[in-house]
């Protein structure tokens, strides 16, 4: 491989040459405080100096204008406006020795370009501003620029400007069969189809691309491909999380919800209204009560001896966190234990957030399945009445215990070690295993007990009932046998039988009992303080509430058009998604020490745009994939490569690996495989047993039929061993709102796609679809039209026909390899010639184009 | 670091991590190296400090074995043999499993002296007593949370919860590879009839990208995953598929300019060596017949345990990072003396190999090597059992533990820290699970505070917002 060397000197080479710092960081007169200043005290400064009164030193703060300028212990100010000479601030970044800011010991250190930059400002009069992601967005006015040409809608004259600012221009636009495969894949996660690739080149009407985008936007596959990009910000997955990591049966109905919200273009308020609050929307739909399912995405510890409260404030911090990411995208957690050391949230105000979720218990519901209501609703009340019927002799007996039982435990919950150490768990067991492996609600078991018997439903009777008699024998053993418990079960168990299926679905609801929530010393459940009220960070618009304040009124503050974080944060990941690089590149992180906007007005353009239209979002993708900005070639702009490296000026497209689903997908779309099947429950496609040996006792029975080779949306999620081909490819931990993928290039991902069976059940596929044709040629055209939506050009059949010949030789010596490479596809024949065709289609699908939109 | 210079750095390192992520980043840091030309790219990771040890090895005893059974003697413990625990011991402890009704459990074992050093250890470990005079033991372990998983998180990642890498992850990301066809961070795990509880969480790369995640080998198995050829496709046919696509994928780098192309190229270079490699590592026939019984591979008992305490051996002469290890069967909360002498049998003669074979190959001076579990055990019986003999066990306790190290860094034939007469409480040079790993990183050259990764708006690090080095256990 005398080429390959040859590119890794040529890869060494690159790394040494020396580039210059993106051209967004270099500060241009006049100063500006978000751009030039800000940046520097966070960096630097609030560590000590900021919002946290825990750890301030010397009684300076520099992320308020007031604490900057206000008198010091030493009576001096740190910043004293247009004298940089008598500002304290100054004098201690210029001191040395122990005066010296930041000191020695932290490995601080400002540059001297810094120190300079703080003193112009403070000469300039050190004028203040308000973060500029706590100010809600204008309608900016689209700039000037001078080749109008170009510019196919208001996005282009954003990073137009830009461009030509910086005595640059774009790319041309894309051909058009990569253009409908680029499209495709985003919109869709699918690659086009050859007959939808030909048809599109050759449609000559000026609309042929609004056209060919409305169609893909109309796809049911939008939602699904969508699907996962929201599901990344849910931390959604099919387990449980700690320990033993069981099985959450119904987790998929949320996943399926939010498919179908997005194919139905539900706008994006109601689309997170429904999955904050949902449950407490006033006459509320079943599919409205489904949406907090994004609530019910945190961890369960189900392990006997957990403290419950302990896992229940810790499940409510993680969805204050994720609530915090995904809408606001703000780092809420850093004010968990202490005040936010750079961005104005107090501690304090995280426990006001906190106590929307506080009072949300975690529940799962009937939701039935089209068809199933109204079959179950009838063999229900008959289920009702044989069992009761069945204890009727007993019942008074049992419902005795059964009190007995419930008062015990809750004693023995309340009075820890006193009793007979037997007791010692029951009740904490009853809160966390009631319902394990069904991923029934948490705590459910507890709410019910503590519900006066006369107020509990029909069902939560029965329920409880059910767990008492599987759990409660230490009551009293003996009395246990003796009215014969087991054997009722046994035949309640029969009467189940005849039981319809009934879908359920995770979500939330308001708690019985209103818990009051105090600010937690460092964080520590055990350690409560100061009693707080619901309410929401200062420095946001006003929250209001028309009667008692309850989560849904925070939905609603979420999704204000008041609220200067949501939309900007919403459109700034779906750019992201299209571009591979958000305006704002911290898109988990919006506070002041995030990174700045490359284009701050267009992310303002997009935002107050995406509002305006009633947050339709599948309009906002149609804005940005029509842009000419989008339609540009993703080729490599060596002139650009060592001032703009990472393509911040958006000279070009971005090239880009596909995320793990869709290298999936894409293999088994493009080569023939795909069973297109949309919803339904998880399911779980030949992996190698030693992925599922790394949990604990795991099993993983690979589906036989179609269900093999559905698309990766469906794939089960172990939290514990997820699926080694995603893991691979950078599929995120689900513990935490993922907002951007990392796209890594590993030899592990080369082996994957070479040697794992669903690959090389693709390649025996592509082999299988395009061996009808006469001649290799044909064959390579058809293959390569499928896998890049193009013809292979003279190098690569040349390359192909000589592999091909040479393969098949081998083949023809060592023909007992022929089976093995054929497998059990009924129409490939198990002669040499295929057999050397699936090794070429092999390639094909490891093609780094293949895996990669261009 | 300024702003500016802060943006530069991690300008450079998102450049690498595109331009040839994964271990291809590793590996041509690794080339780099050896080019002299590393310093340019990654001077602002480390090594921060003069590095003791180069490569670590994990031997992760996850379930928690019981430090009163095995080394961590408590003669005093048969005076309160089967009475309820004095009060005393008790005073601001809080925690759910720890109930003060329970009994004394007096250890059933015996303890004796080994070495100069006169470390004690208990008949179930003749073999570790071999190499006290090797390691340091440290009896004042501490820890935050009381449950497996969330404990055994914060040992490998530094939180109690899921989503930060793993420390393995951390030095694989500080440090890189040094070598081109293995990951940096390997995981082996002994099929001892489960998985570990936490499963893969425990070596996840969490923020970081995915090369640096553990990759798990398996002796049993194809070692890494997608390792083996697809049945039919020979070395040499493996060989041209990737020659013919290297071809069509070079053609592609020069119509569309994009290095990304040169990296993936790279990568299957990389996974045809590893191919190549993998087989050898795993196949010990290149063994002494004494190394193999040294490990136990001439006994069903100690062959899962001291196949991998060989192949950990191999990994580091080859270059591998961080090589971490799992028995997982220690979570005896009833009859603990049975299982005990159990998993004794099955780890304990292959760790002590491990140490003397990285001795006399003189591997041990730049090697660390860990021996521990997540927390520790109750002095009392487990309350759940009742007392019946030989069914009795031991709960978990968070408050005071005991581990060893050993190898680069580490000061050998030492005890450090002590405990009051039941082992509740640390009265000696308590140590948190955040300073074990500060002490850690610090022998491999790295100051935790400074190995950082930006992450939701902040620098995140292992040892989270604490830990200090102990300086007690350095050399």
């Amino acid at each position: 491989m005398r080429k390959t060397t040859g590119i890794l000197a040529f890869i060494l080479f690159l790394a040494t040459v020396q580039y210059p710092l993106a051209m967004a960081d270099t500060p241009s007169p006049p100063l500006r405080f978000n751009r030039d200043i800000l940046p520097l005290l966070a960096d630097h400064c609030f560590k000590c100096h900021a919002a946290d009164s825990a750890t301030r030193k010397g009684g300076l703060r520099l992320d308020t204008e007031e604490g900057a300028r206000s008198l010091l212990k030493s009576g001096v100010a740190a910043i004293v406006p247009g004298n940089r000479d008598t500002s304290a601030l100054f004098q201690r970044i210029t001191a040395t020795g122990d005066d010296r800011m930041p000191p020695e010991e932290t490995g601080d250190e400002l540059s001297l370009e810094a120190i300079e930059r703080l003193g112009a400002w403070i000469d300039g009069g050190a004028t203040w501003e308000t973060h500029w992601a706590y100010v809600a967005p204008k309608l900016p006015a689209t700039p000037q620029i001078s080749d109008a040409a170009w510019v196919r809608n208001p996005i282009d004259a954003f990073t137009l400007a830009r461009l030509e600012e910086a005595g640059t221009g774009p790319s041309p636009e894309t051909d058009r069969r990569t253009l409908l495969r680029r499209v495709s894949l985003d919109l869709t996660g699918l690659p086009p189809s050859p007959e939808a690739v030909e048809a599109f080149v050759l449609d000559n009407r000026p609309d042929a691309y609004d056209r060919a985008v409305d169609g893909l936007l109309a796809s049911p596959h939008f939602g699904e491909k969508w699907a996962r990009w929201w599901l990344d910000l849910a931390g959604y997955a099919d387990s449980d999380g700690f320990l033993s990591d069981f099985h959450r049966p119904q987790a998929w109905r949320y996943r399926q919800w939010v498919v179908d919200a997005l194919n139905e273009n539900m706008p994006f308020d109601g689309f997170s209204i429904a999955q904050i609050a949902g449950d407490l929307v006033p006459d509320g739909t079943i599919k409205e009560k489904m949406g907090p399912g994004f609530l019910r995405n945190t961890l369960a510890n189900r392990e006997g001896g957990a403290d419950l409260e302990e896992y229940r404030v810790m499940q409510t911090t993680e969805r204050v966190i994720s609530v915090g990411t995904v809408w606001l995208g703000e780092t809420l957690e850093c004010a968990r234990c202490h005040d936010h050391k750079y961005d104005p949230i107090s501690q304090r105000e995280f426990y006001q957030f906190y106590a929307f979720f506080n009072n949300a218990d975690e529940v799962n519901i009937d939701a039935p399945l089209p068809g199933q209501r109204e079959a179950y609703e009838a063999a229900w009340a008959t289920y009702v009445a044989a069992r009761e019927a069945l204890l009727e002799p007993v019942a008074t007996e049992l419902a005795d215990l059964q009190a007995q039982w419930e008062e015990k435990a809750q004693w023995a919950a309340d009075h820890p070690g006193e009793g007979n150490y037997h007791w010692d768990r029951a009740w904490e067991v009853l809160g966390l295993v009631w319902g394990q492996s069904y991923g029934e609600g948490q705590l459910e078991g507890t709410y019910i007990s503590r519900k006066p018997i006369a107020e509990r439903t029909v069902e939560e009777r029965i329920r409880l009932q059910d767990y008492f008699f599987a759990r409660g024998s230490l009551v009293n053993e003996t009395r246990f046998s003796e009215l014969k418990v087991r054997e009722l079960v046994a035949q309640i168990d029969e009467l189940k039988k005849a039981l319809p299926p009934m879908s359920r679905a995770p979500t939330m609801r308001a708690s019985r009992e209103l818990r009051p929530t105090t600010i937690m010393h460092r964080g520590d459940f055990r350690v409560p303080g100061e009693a707080v009220d619901l309410g929401t960070p200062e420095i946001l618009h006003a929250f209001e509430s028309d009667g008692t304040p309850d989560r849904l009124d925070l939905a609603r503050w979420i999704v204000d058009r008041q609220n200067p974080l949501t939309a900007r944060v919403t459109v700034n990941r779906l750019w992201q998604e299209l571009f591979g690089r958000g305006i704002v590149v911290t898109s988990d992180d919006f506070g002041v020490r995030g990174a700045r906007p490359s284009h701050p007005d267009l992310l303002d353009w997009l935002a107050v745009t995406f509002v305006d239209s009633g947050w339709d979002i599948k309009a906002l993708l149609k804005t940005m994939v029509l842009s000419a900005t989008y339609r540009q070639s993703s080729d490599a702009r060596p002139e650009l490569r060592q001032r703009d490296p990472a393509n911040i000026l958006l000279a070009r497209q971005n090239r880009m690996r596909l995320s793990a689903e869709i290298t999936r997908d894409n293999a088994l779309a493009a080569s023939g495989l795909l069973h297109r099947a949309i919803g339904g429950p998880s399911v779980r496609p030949p992996q190698p047993d030693s992925v599922t040996k790394e949990a604990f006792d795991q099993t993983w029975v690979a589906e036989e039929g179609p269900d093999r080779y559905r698309r990766g949306l469906y794939t089960f999620i172990q939290r514990t061993s997820p699926f080694g081909q995603s893991v691979n490819f950078d599929f995120p931990d689900t513990n935490r709102a993922c907002t951007r993928r990392e796209r890594s290039n590993t030899p592990l991902q080369a082996l994957n796609l070479l040697n794992d069976v669903t690959f090389f059940d693709a390649a025996r596929s592509l082999a299988q679809e395009t061996l009808g044709q006469v001649t290799l040629d044909q064959r390579l055209d058809q293959a390569f039209l499928r896998c890049v939506a193009r013809l292979p050009d003279e190098t690569e059949r040349a390359r192909l026909h000589q592999f091909h010949g040479e393969e098949k030789e081998r083949l023809i010596h060592q023909s007992e390899r022929v089976p093995d490479i054929v497998g059990n596809f009924e129409s490939l024949p198990a002669d040499s010639d295929s057999a050397a065709w699936v090794m070429v289609c092999s390639v094909i699908l490891n093609l780094d184009e293949f895996n990669t939109k261009e | 670091m300024d702003h500016a210079h802060y943006r530069d750095i991690q300008g450079r390192r998102d450049f690498f991590r595109s331009c040839a992520g994964g271990i291809g980043t590793i590996a041509l840091h690794g080339l780099l190296s050896r080019e002299g030309r590393a310093a340019q790219a990654l001077e602002s990771l480390v090594p921060h400090i003069a590095p003791r040890a180069k490569n670590v090895i994990y031997l992760f005893m996850a379930g928690a074995p019981s430090q009163y059974d095995l080394i961590a003697p408590k003669p005093i413990m048969t005076k309160w043999h089967g009475t309820p625990v004095p009060e005393h011991f008790m005073k601001g402890l809080q925690d759910q499993l720890m109930k003060s009704t329970a009994q004394v459990f007096a250890s059933p074992r015996t303890f004796q002296p080994y070495g100069e050093s006169g470390m004690e250890f208990s008949d179930f470990l003749p073999h570790t007593g071999s190499i006290a005079d090797e390691i340091c033991m440290i009896h004042s372990m501490h820890t935050d949370v009381s449950n497996h998983h969330p404990a055994q998180l914060l040992m490998n990642c530094g939180v109690p919860r899921f989503g930060h890498p793993a420390m393995g992850s951390w030095v694989s990301y500080g440090l890189g590879s040094e070598c081109d066809n293995l990951p940096g961070f390997v995981v082996l795990t002994s099929d001892s009839g489960k998985g570990i509880d936490g499963g893969s969480s425990n070596w996840s790369n969490g923020f970081l990208p995915a090369s640096h995640r553990g990759v798990t080998f398996r002796s049993d198995g194809e070692g890494v995953l997608y390792l083996d050829n697809p049945k039919g496709v020979n070395a040499e046919s493996q060989r041209a598929r990737i020659d013919a696509l290297g071809d069509l994928n070079a053609h592609h780098l020069e119509q569309t300019g994009d290095l990304e192309i040169a990296s993936r190229i790279a990568s299957y270079e990389m996974a045809f060596n590893m191919q190549l490699s993998v087989p050898g590592l795993m196949d010990f026939s290149d063994e002494s017949e004494a190394t193999k019984t040294m490990y136990g591979l001439d006994k069903d008992t100690t062959t899962p345990f001291g196949t991998n305490c060989l192949m950990a051996r191999r990994m580091v002469e080859r270059g591998v990072r961080f090589v971490q290890l799992y028995h997982s069967t220690w979570d005896d909360h009833s009859e603990l003396n049975k299982n005990l002498k159990i998993n004794c049998a099955m780890t304990d003669q292959p760790c002590a190999a491990l140490i003397k074979d990285l001795k006399q190959r003189g591997l041990l001076d730049e090697t660390l090597v860990i021996w521990g579990g997540e927390f520790g055990r109750t002095p009392m019986n487990e309350i759940r059992r009742g007392n019946t003999p030989g069914q009795e066990g031991r709960d978990h306790h968070p408050f005071a533990f005991s581990l060893w190290m050993a190898g680069g860094g580490i000061k050998p034939g030492t005890v450090v820290g002590a405990t009051d007469e039941l082992g509740f409480q640390i009265t000696e040079d308590p140590i948190h699970v955040h300073d074990l790993q500060a002490t850690i990183l610090h022998c491999l050259g790295i100051n935790h505070e400074r190995l950082t990764y930006r992450h939701q708006g902040r620098d995140i690090r292992l040892t989270d917002v604490a830990g200090n080095v102990v300086e007690k256990v350095l050399a």
